[in-house]
């Protein structure tokens, strides 16, 4: 596929920027703010959704590989299934770091107020490591349905014939 | 002709039957049974420590529930790279 007129992808330059940012705080506010790790997720995934469109599957190979977005949603699930376990001597996704004082362990406010981010847990944990998971995994998906539907492009050579 | 009839007979039943068992709901945002959102809202934040207390719900109280949903996902992305993966691999 072409790139689009140079309008779209300086539109697609500057907005997909505001777009990641935007993701990256929901994920990292999950546990204070409405959204969380799915939802700041898709909001981060649509940064390389504008991209792809924007660019074509040419640059978009030059920049990124497909492994990175494995590793990441790899992480993200053993990381979340880890801080799960790691409470298994009360029970399953017990919350172990909440008010132990060490990585988001700080006491939390009780009644209205501002929030502190390090607070809640393992839940915090857990928002970061579903947000990474949910930004590779959508990923994963645009660049294998661009791959699938544009047999041609870069993207959608780079494994064919390595075991024959 | 005969099953237009029909047809309109038995929406007119099932429709008769919708609006009498709407009748029986409770009004809405007053839910009938209160214990477990109760137990929440008290005791979310000090057992949790999280402000949200619908992310200390999705993330700790049914923590198993999101694990299936990041499955499905995980799941999602191995069915669509199943499906568009090249041709030559046998």
């Amino acid at each position: 596929m072409n790139p689009l007129s140079v309008v779209a992808r300086t539109v697609c330059n500057l907005f997909a920027w505001f777009l990641a940012v935007f993701g990256i705080y929901v994920i990292i506010h999950g546990h204070l703010t409405p959204g969380g790790g799915f939802q700041g997720g898709a909001v981060v995934a649509t940064f390389m959704a504008f991209l792809l469109v924007a660019h074509g599957g040419k640059k978009m190979h030059s920049w990124v590989r497909k492994e990175i977005f494995t590793l990441m949603e790899c992480v993200g699930l053993t990381v979340f299934i880890t801080a799960g376990l790691l409470g298994m001597s009360k029970t399953f996704f017990f919350n172990f770091l909440a008010k132990s004082g060490g990585l988001f362990g700080a006491a939390v406010p009780i009644g209205p107020n501002a929030g502190a981010l390090n607070t809640s847990g393992t839940i915090a944990l857990m928002n970061l490591s579903v947000g990474l998971e949910v930004v590779g995994g959508l990923s994963m998906i645009l660049l294998y349905m661009f791959s699938g539907a544009h047999p041609e492009e870069p993207f959608g050579r780079e494994e064919a014939g390595h075991d024959r | 002709m005969k099953a237009r009839i029909f047809f309109l007979v038995a929406a007119l039943v099932v429709g008769g039957l919708l609006w009498g068992g709407l009748q029986s709901l409770h009004p809405f945002g007053i839910p009938n049974e209160t214990p477990m959102d109760d137990y929440f809202i008290t005791n979310a934040e000090g057992e949790a420590a999280a402000n949200n207390v619908v992310t200390s719900i999705v993330f700790d109280y049914r923590g198993f529930d999101t694990l299936g949903e990041g499955a499905v996902l995980f799941t999602a992305v191995i069915s669509v790279a199943a499906l568009f993966r090249k041709r030559g691999h046998n």
